[in-house]
């Protein structure tokens, strides 16, 4: 239980840079953390952080240059294609958009099958567990025989999860699972994402950059600056009373749904604003 | 691409197949009425050909369509009929390989070089870029001499001289797929490279390789016959070309001889053609179908009776958006995407309008600004601003108001400025134009206002392309702009919703500050409730295509009267975290080297 499944020590990821003697690009420099089996780690930050990369790092869709990333007690972070193909039933994915994620000209059942068909799984079987994960997701049974286009944002999400769900993995990468998803629609998913988790025992990954959304799904959270974590903690602590100035700054400009509230955290941000242009100053001088 | 591939799905379940839907096309049921005839004629050549086409028979030569010789005889004394069907046979069939060997060469080298770059991809591009410049005509001669006069050989070599055509098709939309997730949701499936090639990158490329069959067919066959026409091709395969070069030669003797292959020649290509033409209007939807709505507009659905608009607009309204139905033609009639209620937005005051999607939010705001997509019409209702029925004016009327009088500022910073001019351009054009300004005076002025909206090298970002701004600088270049006017109503359609929440926190501050400023109404379209708590004083939230409630902000949120509001709120994330993981202690979980 106090294994963690997931060890992730120094990463780094490089990009080649463009051009003839260009610098590389670091995306994620040096970030390390832990999931543990059954945990949900939130990873918050805005555009260009490295959040992504980080979860594409776990997929084998980003190249590692140092550090490791060690799953059940295997490093995973340069393994062979074969090896990688295999981690591809324990180490699964839920992207955010729900349009792009599912290919337009198969129908669901054929989407759902995919992981399935590698593994050699027979007709039948594969058709009993499509009807048992739509069925996990909500959807109706003869969803299988229809096309992608038929189905709302929300219900692609679903069947997102579902195909994510077809080899019993024991960690999800969800990245922005829901921000391109209607508020209504967001509590939805948000809510069988818990309830999936509570069935199987899966970890997620959570990655977002919605501050109140992390909150609710995350056990510990880990913020992310310019390819660092600059904060690492339990998830009630880091996002509601957080010490580095950068989540501070994060935690209060997203607005709550208050009004009254969210004058008094406007203010707050503009005196926070003041204070740490101050301090700015004085580490400047220093 | 991702334009293709959808369209080309339908083929395969819902509504005819793809061939009904072409029988049905007027250019593609004509054209394949035409291709078949010439097809069947073709291949049963052999059979239907009443003489042997290299029979010679002197006392025919040159003879006119009689019993014997139906169309009529050639300069050897050879029986035209047969010769044509004969060379009908052989015409297609060199077409058909041009086809099959620039599908073969192009679809495989695009495939692999789309999908795996590199190397294989620099191969590719070179090579294209070898056989565009090569005039091919030359090269088949030179291969002539080589290898003798040999259609099929010919017709190889020319099918690997337009192959670039598939390459180059097949090769971008690899790429485009390629990017796709769901292709990398494929491969963290576990899919090998050549079942994702096969099952989704396929798939993809399947509609534009059908589309260019019929059109390189086509060239296949009139190369062949300019290349036989020209004495080049193999005399001993009677093809369409041959028999033209024949009937030029006795042109003055007999006009017989070059009419018949050239009526097929002509026909047929043209059938490809038009066959190419009726495929794209079915595979991609793009055909001239003009959209008549067969029946007149009506309001589809009654409105709800429980619309709440309890704190009616007081006198100084500023613009007042009443009963509007925004509708667009669809199947036979039209669809209806706003519907009714009322908005009313007070001079000075900044109003939310806010709904999930599909509401029709920003069909509203299009419709304030007279700006709905191809197609959408306002159909009732009235908008009237500052006492003038917006409704019914003329593009040139609504111009007047639009730029100056209002504003807007739209959701995407970087797509709504032009690439191709500075931003400094681009801020100065409508100062000179709309408000008449001198070039330096509205030099001047859009320094100021680019200081203004917080840039903080005004002078630079005055100098530098869009592309060279961040979105949340571009989203403050924009407003910049809005404002340049001093206009009384700015509509914002989801202004932060693409920018980061610090740099959105920024934005709106700056909306705000600038409001008190220049005393303007602002109409911000949104589905964000904490953009409403934060900058709005008033709020109406939608309701697929209805405004179903209206009031000050702080009274919605504390005491939401309409149904569809209060389970709107009851989504919003609570923001209860989650307790740890039992026997997960959260001290001591940093790791090394996390925190700097």
């Amino acid at each position: 239980m106090n294994q963690p499944l997931l060890t992730v020590d120094g990463l780094e990821v490089e990009y080649p840079g463009r051009g003839f003697r260009a610098q590389p690009f670091r995306a994620v420099k040096g970030v390390s953390f832990d999931i543990r089996p059954g945990e949900t780690v939130g990873l918050v930050g805005e555009s260009g952080s490295g959040k992504t990369t980080i979860g594409r790092a776990l997929l084998g869709l980003a190249p590692v240059s140092a550090g490791s990333l060690t799953f059940k007690g295997e490093d995973i972070s340069h393994p062979t294609k074969q090896r990688r193909r295999e981690l591809t039933r324990d180490i699964q994915v839920v992207y955010q958009d729900p349009y792009s994620s599912l290919n337009p000209s198969l129908t669901i059942g054929d989407s759902l099958t995919e992981p399935m068909i590698v593994r050699k799984t027979s007709k039948k079987e594969a058709g009993a567990r499509v009807r048992e994960l739509l069925d996990m997701v909500a959807l109706p049974a003869d969803a299988a025989d229809r096309y992608p286009r038929e189905f709302s944002g929300g219900q692609r999400q679903r069947v997102a999860i579902a195909r994510a769900l077809a080899l019993d993995p024991t960690l999800i990468v969800c990245d922005e699972p829901v921000s391109a998803l209607d508020l209504s629609t967001q509590a939805r998913v948000l809510e069988l994402f818990l309830e999936i988790q509570e069935r199987t025992r899966v970890a997620y990954l959570f990655i977002s950059h919605d501050l109140a959304v992390v909150r609710e799904m995350s056990h510990r959270v880990a913020v992310l600056l310019h390819g660092e974590i600059v904060e690492w903690g339990d998830g009630d602590t880091v996002t509601s009373a957080p010490e580095h100035p950068y989540t501070q700054r994060l935690l209060l400009a997203s607005p709550v749904p208050d009004p009254a509230a969210q004058e008094q955290r406007r203010a707050d941000r503009l005196r926070l604003k003041e204070i740490q242009a101050e301090q700015d100053l004085q580490a400047g001088a220093a | 691409m991702s334009s293709v591939t959808p369209a080309a799905a339908p083929a395969r379940r819902t509504g005819p197949g793809l061939f009904l839907r072409l029988l049905r096309h007027p250019l593609g049921g004509v054209s394949m009425l035409i291709l078949a005839v010439v097809v069947l004629l073709g291949a049963l050549a052999p059979w239907l050909a009443p003489f042997d086409p290299s029979a010679t028979d002197l006392h025919m030569i040159l003879a006119e369509p009689g019993p014997e010789y139906l169309l009529g005889g050639d300069a050897a004394g050879r029986d035209i009929l047969s010769r044509l069907l004969v060379a009908t046979a052989f015409s297609l069939a060199g077409g058909l390989l041009v086809m099959a060997v620039a599908v073969t060469v192009g679809l495989t080298a695009g495939l692999v070089a789309g999908y795996y770059g590199g190397l294989i991809d620099a191969a590719g591009a070179w090579f294209t870029a070898l056989t565009m410049s090569l005039p091919s005509i030359i090269v088949l001669i030179a291969a002539r001499s080589v290898m003798g006069p040999s259609m099929w050989w010919t017709m190889a070599i020319f099918g690997l001289f337009i192959s670039p055509v598939y390459y180059r098709v097949v090769y971008t939309s690899v790429r485009s797929v390629r990017n796709e997730l769901y292709v990398d949701a494929a491969r963290t499936s576990g899919l090998g490279d050549g079942r994702i090639i096969g099952r989704h990158v396929l798939l993809a490329v399947r509609a534009p390789v059908i589309l260019l069959m019929s059109g390189v067919i086509a060239a296949g066959i009139g190369m062949q016959a300019g290349f036989d026409f020209l004495g080049l091709g193999d005399p001993t395969t009677p093809t369409w070309g041959q028999m033209l070069n024949e009937g030029f030669y006795n042109i003055n003797r007999s006009s017989n001889l070059v009419l018949w292959p050239a009526l097929v020649l002509g026909l047929t290509t043209v059938a490809l053609t038009l066959l190419g033409t009726a495929l794209r209007d079915e595979l991609e939807g793009t055909g001239d179908k003009r959209h008549k709505a067969a029946r007149p507009w009506a309001l589809d659905q009654e409105v709800p009776a429980d619309i709440d608009h309890g704190d009616e607009p007081a006198g100084d309204a500023l613009l007042t958006v009443r009963d509007l139905a925004v509708a667009y033609p669809a199947g036979e009639g039209y669809a209806t995407v706003v519907k009714g209620g009322r908005l009313s937005v007070r001079r000075g005051e900044t109003h939310g309008l806010i709904g999930e999607s599909g509401s029709g939010k920003t069909q509203t705001a299009f419709s304030i600004l007279g700006l709905l997509p191809k197609g959408g019409k306002v159909m009732a209702g009235s908008i009237v601003f500052d006492g003038e029925e917006l409704v019914g004016r003329t593009d040139a009327q609504l111009n007047a108001l639009r730029g100056s009088r209002i504003a807007y500022v739209p959701q995407e910073p970087m797509s709504n400025l032009d690439p191709s001019f500075t931003v400094g351009h681009q801020l100065t054009e409508p100062l000179v134009k709309v408000l008449g300004m001198k070039k330096a005076e509205a030099r001047g002025r859009a320094l100021s206002l680019l200081a203004r909206v917080g840039i903080p090298d005004p002078q630079r970002a005055f100098d530098s392309y869009p592309h060279q701004l961040s979105g949340g600088m571009a989203q403050r270049v924009l407003i910049a702009g809005a404002v340049s006017s001093h206009p009384d109503l700015l509509i914002a359609d989801e202004p932060t919703t693409a920018l980061d929440v610090t740099v959105q926190a920024e934005v709106l501050d700056l909306l705000r500050d600038l409001q008190d400023e220049l005393g303007m109404a602002i109409l911000i379209v949104t589905h964000n409730f904490g953009v409403v708590a934060d900058i709005c004083d008033r709020v109406t939230v939608m309701q697929k295509g209805v405004m179903v409630e209206t009031g000050a902000t702080r009274a919605v949120f504390e005491n939401p009267r309409h149904e569809y509001t209060r389970a709107l709120f009851a989504a919003i994330p609570q923001g209860a975290p989650r307790s740890p993981l039992p026997g997960v202690s959260s001290a001591g979980s940093l790791g090394a080297g996390a925190l700097r």
